[in-house]
């Protein structure tokens, strides 16, 4: 009798594993706006390429903890003979969505396409001088010179099948000024886990599992994209159960949704940073009532600002809590960032005022402050909250305050004097900051040094660590840059961003870095 | 007759002209489209480059007469953020901005017609105070609020209906609806409710005035001496005296619900015209937000342009005024 039962019992463990195994789990997956394009290369934007990622395969992508790990390339390195050959080895047996195989002419086709003149995503590509094939599953990449860091440039870069392409014409990136749409912007053949079976636009898209995929098989075996742009309905459609998963969680509905029984929040550092920069140079600012002089060339009056900002105070009152006050203007996964750098001094106010007063402006100076107010989690209540801290220490700020499809014009023109920004550093090293943030600003580099610091010691430091193949010697210009940035106090660091992700209690999506989370990481409870 | 609807639609041209032009000259303040194109992995040259390929460097004017002779050939251009043809996109996306708001426009006769009557009918019962207060917070709260607030109530608690998007679809080829599936019955049901509820709120205070109004008129006096029904007086000859400014006034109405859902779809992230225009606001998407601009003003210039036909036909006085050369 208790024998049988057992076996009853067996049975029954076994026959519901089995269902469990073989049964369809579907994710509903809510965020807050839709991928813009299914064209691979045509838009360089974090939402765009998360949906693309279950689509499309790179050649190697980052894991949960923001390491480089192969994908569609098993192996990549630089050439023995020749440091200006970066070799990538393909995985063999990678078959694309309509059944063709994964070869080197197609990884060829893909990266001629991303660097084309139509591609947004060329600036990753631009030291790249040619693309061959060496064999079916050999790829060189010939640079213009040493390029030691290329494969962080590929991570968003995704493969496409040349043969599809070529008979769908779509060798060419979409044209928006050629006015026709393009037939790769609405249908997709990838090598990635998930084919695309329907797709609304801005409504839904819906993915199923691609048998044929070279992984192991996800749990997860269809998704529902769900685009949802009001904060308050996503949160109430995860509440109601009309979806699973929810990304982009308000920072205000995080402890509700924490407390509310049968969901859960996953939250962790996002790899972007907030910082506050302003104008240097000789010139009087525009905003200003000091005409003969800048009040932030002053290295006393930056030291005073940074006395006057409480970043913890930020971190609990704005933030409730939410974010990683920080003294450097890097996120903690980048190469480059050390414990040191990202230390921060208390705020101090009387020693503030002291500091305005020696630099010679004791009654302190009135300024204008440009910030966006849909673009960051509380962009504008941060500023908000630094203008009072500012009062304090006599600097007399006016709040402009702007959607942010009116405060980029404002920051590429420099065409402010003090601002806030937020930078994501997608190929998690320093140097990605340096070019774009503190180099001297030219055709190039330097796109978004609003305050236009120059400095020429550190712009011939940033060149070179494009080329310089000793990594030790290269990390050791990088500390040496980020001890002059920090020194100088370059940008106005307040903290790097947490991210948070909503879902029922018995799903476990972790957190990526870059918040392009993938679905294929997805874990039911049993 | 036909001398004056060729005015109409002369003047009707200069409308959508001047919306045009003035959405365009709006435009450059609303922000940088480039910008948002190109991303952060951008350099300047990129931003130059793109700017002069989608001809934004040119004065407004020119790209406003660019936009126009484009307009007449049926060509709004390509959307920015989707990359997809304007027109189409616009054309997918009408007919859930117009089920919606038919929709809304009926509960909105139905209930403010009845409920108009009602209140006026019994202008010192308690239930009316009850119904004329009950209408006056539905028209003050904010339509964004009111969404939510049925959202939480019958989603989120009570679970009864969907809380966002518009459930199933079937495609009859030249028309996505959602009124044939039971999912999209139920989704309609809560953005229906909230884009009405300002309408019904006119219509009843309009029912119950032009009744309270025409109850006190002769004729009535005369049918209550004629011994007529209650109800025969009531509903055959005040009603109907007081149906046709609600009927114009509905009509015109319908102008704006389908014009302006904008809220109530973002809010329930309904799928139609409205909340494409918020997503291309947000990115500075030109094309389409000027095919929308003029999509929107052609619904008003149509449904005016009705409306005066019909008052032509109706009213005697206006054809004199026509013939005189008004």
């Amino acid at each position: 009798m208790h024998t049988s039962l057992t076996r009853i019992a067996a049975v029954l463990i076994a026959s519901t594993m089995l269902a469990g195994v073989a049964q369809a789990e579907t994710v509903r997956w809510a965020r807050s706006s839709d991928s813009l394009t299914l064209d691979p290369h045509s838009q360089n934007q974090g939402v765009t390429h998360t949906f693309a990622h279950h689509i499309y395969e790179t050649l190697m992508w980052r894991d949960t903890e923001g390491n480089l790990i192969p994908r569609l390339a098993t192996e990549w390195y630089v050439k023995e003979d020749d440091p200006t050959v970066w070799v990538f080895k393909l995985r063999e047996g990678v078959k694309f969505h309509d059944g063709a195989d994964l070869t080197a002419e197609d990884v060829v086709f893909s990266l001629d396409r991303a660097r084309s003149e139509g591609s947004n995503l060329k600036q990753l590509h631009a030291e790249v001088a040619e693309v061959r094939a060496v064999d079916d599953y050999t790829v060189e990449v010939q640079m213009v010179g040493p390029s030691p860091l290329y494969p962080n440039n590929v991570t968003n870069t995704f493969i496409m099948d040349k043969t599809w392409s070529e008979a769908n014409n779509v060798q060419e990136v979409q044209d928006f000024a050629a006015g026709e749409s393009n037939y790769a912007v609405l249908n997709t053949n990838g090598t990635g886990p998930y084919m695309l079976t329907s797709r609304e636009v801005d409504v839904r898209s819906v993915l199923s599992v691609f048998d044929g995929w070279w992984g192991e098989a996800p749990e997860v075996t269809e998704i529902i994209y769900l685009p949802i742009a009001d904060n308050a309905t996503r949160i109430a459609a995860l509440l109601s159960g009309d979806v699973d998963i929810v990304q982009d969680v308000p920072v205000q509905d995080i402890e509700r949704l924490k407390n509310s029984p049968g969901f859960k929040v996953e939250t962790g550092p996002e790899n972007r940073v907030i910082y506050f920069g302003y104008k240097f140079g000789e010139e009087p600012l525009k905003s200003s009532n000091i005409t003969d002089s800048n009040p932030f060339n002053n290295p006393l009056v930056r030291e005073a600002m940074e006395l006057a900002l409480d970043r913890d105070a930020i971190q609990q009152v704005v933030m409730r809590g939410n974010s990683i006050p920080t003294g450097v203007a890097t996120p903690p996964f980048v190469n480059g960032w050390t414990e040191e750098l990202d230390q921060y001094p208390a705020p101090d106010v009387e020693r503030a005022k002291e500091l305005l007063a020696e630099a010679g402006y004791p009654d302190g100076f009135s300024v204008t402050l440009d910030t966006p107010n849909n673009r960051y989690v509380n962009d504008e209540a941060i500023a908000t909250a630094y203008v009072g801290m500012l009062g304090q220490i006599g600097i007399d700020v006016t709040l402009a305050s702007r959607p942010v499809a009116e405060h980029s014009p404002i920051i590429l023109a420099n065409d402010t004097d003090f601002y806030l920004l937020g930078w994501g550093v997608p190929t998690f090293d320093s140097a990605y900051i340096f070019n774009d943030l503190v180099h001297s600003k030219t055709d190039t580099h330097g796109t978004y040094n609003v305050g236009l610091y120059s400095n020429p010691e550190l712009d011939e430091k940033i060149i070179s660590l494009g080329t310089e193949t000793d990594l030790d010697v290269r990390n050791q210009t990088i500390a040496e840059i980020w001890e002059v940035v920090k020194a100088d106090r370059v940008l106005m660091p307040v903290h790097n961003q947490v991210l948070a992700y909503a879902m029922r209690d018995d799903i476990t999506l972790p957190l990526h870095p870059e918040n392009q989370p993938n679905m294929i990481t997805v874990e039911f409870a049993e | 007759m036909l001398a004056f609807i060729a005015r109409r639609l002369f003047q009707s041209v200069i409308v959508m002209l001047a919306v045009a032009f003035i959405a365009f000259m709006v435009f450059r303040y609303v922000g940088d489209p480039v910008s948002s194109m190109l991303g952060q992995d951008s350099t300047m040259a990129d931003h130059e480059a793109l700017r002069e390929r989608l001809g934004l460097n040119e004065p407004f004017y020119v790209q406003f007469f660019a936009f126009v002779g484009n307009a007449l050939q049926g060509q709004f251009g390509i959307s920015y953020r989707l990359q997809q043809p304007v027109s189409q996109l616009i054309m997918e996306r009408l007919p859930a901005t117009i089920e919606l708001a038919f929709a809304s426009a009926s509960i909105a006769l139905v209930f403010g017609v009845v409920l108009g009557i009602y209140t006026a009918l019994r202008p010192r019962a308690f239930s009316t105070g009850v119904i004329m207060t009950g209408s006056l917070i539905g028209v003050s709260l904010p339509t964004f609020l009111i969404g939510i607030g049925l959202i939480y109530i019958f989603a989120v608690e009570l679970k009864w209906l969907p809380s966002f998007g518009r459930g199933q679809v079937v495609d009859l080829g030249w028309w996505r609806t959602g009124l044939l599936t039971e999912s999209g019955l139920r989704s309609i049901i809560l953005p229906a409710i909230t884009l009405s509820l300002f309408q019904l709120t006119l219509i009843m205070r309009l029912v119950r005035a032009e009744m309270l109004e025409v109850l006190r008129t002769d004729y009535i006096r005369f049918a209550k001496a004629r011994g007529l029904s209650q109800r025969a007086i009531n509903f055959g000859h005040a009603l109907k005296n007081t149906m046709v400014p609600v009927i114009t006034i509905t009509g015109l109405q319908l102008g704006s619900v389908i014009a302006f859902a904008i809220i109530t779809e973002t809010v329930f992230q309904w799928p139609g015209v409205g909340s494409l225009f918020v997503n291309s606001v947000a990115v500075v998407d030109v094309p389409v937000m000027a095919a929308y601009l003029v999509f929107v003003a052609l619904v008003f210039v149509v449904i005016n342009l009705i409306v005066d036909i019909l008052y032509f036909i109706v009213d005697p006085r206006l054809r004199d005024g026509a013939k005189s050369g008004r």
